[in-house]
């Protein structure tokens, strides 16, 4: 069986999230891989969030904020930027390829975008192949 | 803590169940644990759908209530509506399994994913409070950003409910794009007539606080109680001491391009920008002027005889509190040098509709004359082109709405000006759409006899005292070539730029063109997704008078609406510090945008629920995860991501 990577979405109320209801609008078609959980700012995104995933056995993880300087919430998408470097280098030092964590900007109004950047960050875990935690868990 | 869950399945009609094995999600659901009753059917945000969550509720003894179905921002509020008679609202959670599912996927992965959306909202669900709504108070006072018709219309429906507004506009008198234009479709009307009135009412009304020549600079706040800082910039002319007569104006030496007549005819450095300007006053640009420089021209102010100069004047920076605000700010051309294909920017004899418009406007920089500029002669053939810039993948791919009905309009004004000129219009189709507008086209095609010519055009140069226009007429195949004496461009309408700036200051998104997102494109067309955020006009997409009045009008019933209450909810979703253990860091204060996190003579910190937006910066930055976000706790997330993966 060809390997199906799971991937755990964070994405933020106002423009991931929004941005990805309007890829549904307008019918934009990207693989079912990613599963969204909503937060209301890219902000709330703990670290701990993001090794959990792991742990549990998620291939990749994904998080949506809103465009530097469009933060709803003024500047929370500034600290998961920052969060989000500060986590690649750990999981780089844990033996997990910092590529499976992938933060992207997603407006409201960008469904086009939101769909391509899951199609491409599909098409990178299923090219890095399973996560090194999960293999563990296999022997 | 939930113990007896209803799940509901929607089927949307074909829009989730032609994708969704519905069934099957309703059947694995029924034997998750907490889920003690699963059901679907067609429509459940429909009457019979919301009757039957309530005939469930009872007769199963649920608890609370998962509805999986379209996005919350759709219909979250409906169902929670529905669970209200029965228990805490937020025991109701909507699963996502349209836009982010069966509208995206294929079939076998649709159902796979919405039982795992299921499976993490009842979880989500499984943690959530009873929370009771937090209740704010409201300023009842409106800021209006924009002078155009939109925000005057808005302003003057907001004071006539007997409300204050603040109406706050860029330049130094309000009117807008409106005031710029000669007569309007399609009854040719004359524009500044039937506008100027509106603009004398908002200058006299005893509840607008008409602020022009300032900028909205910042805003803080949340709905109900924003905190407003306006900067005023100096005119160097006291409003109230100033007559009009204009003797500072003739005695001025400085002269430069007059913006209100696109840059088509001069003004002085001490200028009013047209006769009817509100208010009626004269203002200095400071660029321009000499005098500025001590004591180098003042020419102007020893012509004064009302004593109103004053070269003394600083800027100010007012401050207002208001509880909803309207963005009117309007639009502006596609940039003309963009259009290298037309030769714009280069040449006298190619102008854009809104040069012509003040061509054709008594008070323009002809006085309504209609001229080949280069030569000041009467052009005797014009090519209008429409779609200059607009539905161009290269340019901006959008229809700009209102430029098929102006472009018939300067036309039919051309012939009435020219008797023996010849008029030709390149379209690609001809967009006609509101209450007599066909009416006017076929008026304009039949009796005026103007060429329409089905095409693009291709390339516009100058060859000797003529403009070349290259085109192809697409309905009988052949290459179409005139020499015309003047080229006019239906420029695309795009939001103005300004508006990117007072969108990050609202935390409101922008779209292609400059545009303002609306919440809904449907239904709700004047919000944005902020509360008490509204919008009007042009800013938001390109309109005609007609539709903006009544965009305008729209967003001043939301306004009232929400002012005629004293107190509105606020989401209770805020944080909370566990103060036992809290080590005083302050990590928290720092971060969080509201300043919500306090500390406390203990040194501990504590949230301020009425100032917490809820975005859960601190939550995450907690060294020691001693903050919780209520119905979006760690717990919750965590879980929710088990079940997920």
């Amino acid at each position: 069986m060809s390997f199906e990577p799971k991937i755990v979405a964070f994405l933020c109320n106002w423009c991931a999230y929004a941005g990805a209801d309007m890829a549904g609008t307008s019918r934009l078609k990207y693989p079912g891989n990613m599963v969204a959980i909503k937060v209301m700012c890219s902000g709330r995104v703990d670290p701990e969030f993001i090794l959990e995933a792991f742990e549990k056995g998620a291939d990749g993880v994904f998080i949506g904020g809103c465009h530097p300087g469009d933060c709803h919430y003024v500047n929370g998408n500034y600290r998961t930027r920052r969060r989000v470097e500060m986590m690649k280098k750990l999981l780089e030092q844990m033996g997990i390829n910092p590529r499976r964590l992938r933060l992207e900007w997603v407006s409201a109004t960008e469904g086009q975008k939101f769909a391509r950047v899951v199609n491409e960050f599909v098409e990178e875990i299923r090219r890095l192949g399973p996560s090194p935690i999960k293999k563990e868990e296999a022997i | 803590m939930a113990k007896r869950i209803g799940i509901f399945v929607c089927h949307c009609g074909v829009n989730i169940a032609g994708v969704v094995d519905v069934e099957r999600v309703a059947k694995e659901m029924a034997s998750y644990p907490g889920v003690a009753f699963s059901t679907t059917y067609q429509y459940m945000c429909s009457e019979p759908g919301q009757n039957l969550i309530r005939q469930k509720i009872e007769e199963e003894n649920l608890d609370a209530v998962v509805v999986a179905a379209c996005s919350p921002s759709m219909h979250e509020e409906t169902f929670r509506n529905v669970c209200k008679d029965y228990f805490n609202p937020h025991r109701c959670e909507m699963a996502n399994i349209r836009e982010q599912c069966s509208w995206v996927h294929d079939a076998e992965e649709a159902t796979e994913k919405a039982i795992k959306v299921l499976k993490a909202t009842v979880e989500k669900l499984r943690g959530n409070e009873d929370l009771e709504p937090i209740f704010v108070p409201v300023e009842k006072r409106c800021l209006v950003i924009g002078g155009g018709i939109a925000g005057i219309q808005a302003s003057l429906d907001i004071a006539d409910a007997g409300y204050e507004v603040v109406l706050v506009e860029k330049e130094p008198s309000i009117g807008g794009r409106m005031a710029q234009l000669s007569e309007t479709f399609p009854t040719l009307d004359c524009s500044q007539c039937i506008l100027t009135p509106k603009m004398v009412s908002v200058a006299r009304h005893p509840n607008i606080k008409l602020m022009a020549y300032s900028e909205v600079i910042d805003i803080s706040g949340y709905v109900g109680n924003f905190n407003v800082k306006i900067l005023k910039k100096p005119r160097y002319i006291d409003e109230d001491k100033c007559t009009v007569c204009g003797d500072c104006e003739d005695v001025c030496p400085a002269i430069v391009p007059n913006e209100f007549d696109m840059e088509r005819k001069a003004r002085k450095a001490i200028y009013i920008p047209f006769p009817q300007a509100v208010p009626s006053t004269y203002t200095i640009d400071r660029e321009a002027c000499l005098g500025l420089a001590p004591l180098a021209c003042a020419q102007c102010k020893e012509a004064c005889e009302a004593d109103a100069i004053d070269y003394d004047m600083q800027p100010e920076i007012v401050e207002e509190k208001v509880g909803a605000i309207v963005v009117a700010t309007g639009y502006d051309l596609y940039p003309k040098e963009n259009l290298t294909e037309y030769g714009y920017g280069e040449d006298y004899d190619i102008i854009t509709s809104l040069e012509f418009e003040r061509m054709l406007s008594a008070s323009g920089p002809t006085g309504g004359k209609i001229i080949k500029p280069s030569t000041g002669k009467e052009p005797k053939k014009v090519v209008f082109v429409q779609c200059a810039g607009s539905r161009d993948k290269n340019h901006m791919p959008y229809c700009s709405s209102i430029c098929c009905m102006y472009t018939a309009k300067h036309a039919l004004l051309y012939k009435h000006a020219v008797h023996d000129g010849e008029a030709y219009i390149f379209y690609i189709d001809i967009r006609a759409t509101g209450k007599g507008y066909e009416e006017f086209i076929a008026r304009v095609m039949e009796e005026e006899r103007i060429n329409y010519i089905r095409g693009k055009v291709a390339k516009i140069y100058r060859e000797g005292d003529k403009i070349k226009v290259w085109g192809i007429d697409t309905l009988t195949g052949k290459k179409v070539e005139i020499d015309a004496d003047l080229v006019v461009l239906a420029m695309a309408v795009v939001g103005k730029e300004e508006t990117r700036d007072i969108a990050k200051l609202l935390k409101v998104a922008v779209g292609e063109g400059n545009f303002l997102k609306e919440a809904h494109p449907k239904l709700k067309p004047v919000e944005s997704l902020s509360r008490g955020i509204y919008f009007a006009g042009c800013a938001q997409s390109p309109k005609d008078i007609p539709a903006t009045v009544a965009q305008a009008s729209a967003t001043a019933s939301k306004v009232l609406a929400m002012f005629s209450r004293d107190k509105l909810e606020k989401d209770p979703m805020v944080a909370v510090v566990d103060e036992e253990h809290c080590s005083g860091c302050g990590i928290c204060i720092s971060v969080c945008p509201y300043g919500a996190m306090q500390r406390q003579p203990s040194g501990k910190a504590k949230c301020i629920e009425a100032l917490c937006e809820g975005c859960g910066t601190c939550a995450a930055a907690c060294p020691s995860n001693n903050i919780e976000m209520k119905n979006s706790s760690d717990e919750q997330i965590k879980k929710m991501v088990e079940v997920v993966i």
